[in-house]
């Protein structure tokens, strides 16, 4: 970690969220209210898998929308880390789904879900 | 101001020389594009490894300029 990157008093509270919650969702409005289509996309997903996840609103925390872009060098959101690891952004989470290694991630994670396909 | 699909594929080109870009224009508003990029430099590379290089081709414009870029790569066959 760069001295200008750990200078970013957001990393502290990121990296906070993603160690205290194995499923962590940084997203555009809240599970129940997604405010955009991709996020609302990985929501679906996670809840199709019956993943227990977390969610932080980024629109409502400037600090931590710039943050998170500079903490994973990923310039989207959402993204979703699982056991502190950055997974990926819509696409990816999406692709992962359907070729079923979001659920082996889980499995390999010892994180419970429901594979209903 | 939106992105046009071939300053999109210059961009990816000049840092990925080999790629074979396919763009299409999802909602016609030059702000929503689905890009498929196959390179031999993904290769070996994770998904989130292969996007990164993708974004920094384009140099800052994703997620501002650029809102939408629904993104697949691939190493060639």
């Amino acid at each position: 970690m760069t001295t200008e990157a750990s200078a970013n008093p957001a990393f502290a509270r990121i990296q906070a969220e993603i160690d205290a919650h194995p499923v962590m969702l940084f997203m555009k409005g809240t599970a129940m209210f997604p405010q955009c289509g991709f996020s609302a996309r990985v929501v679906q997903i996670l809840s199709h898998l019956e993943v227990p996840f977390h969610t932080a609103n980024v629109l409502e925390d400037p600090e931590l929308r710039d943050g998170i872009k500079q903490f994973s060098n990923w310039p989207t959101i959402p993204q979703l880390y699982v056991k502190g690891e950055f997974v990926g952004g819509s696409d990816i989470v999406t692709e992962m789904f359907q070729s079923g290694e979001l659920a082996s991630l889980f499995k390999d994670k010892g994180i419970p879900y429901q594979d209903a396909a | 101001m939106a992105m046009a699909v071939s300053e999109i594929e210059a961009l990816i080109k000049a840092a990925l020389p080999d790629a074979r870009v396919t763009i299409e224009d999802l909602a016609g508003d030059g702000d929503h594009y689905a890009a498929m990029v196959v390179s031999e430099r993904f290769r070996g590379l994770s998904r989130v490894a292969q996007h990164q290089i993708v974004y920094a081709a384009l140099r800052g414009r994703m997620g501002g300029e650029l809102h939408a870029l629904a993104l697949q790569t691939m190493p060639p066959e």
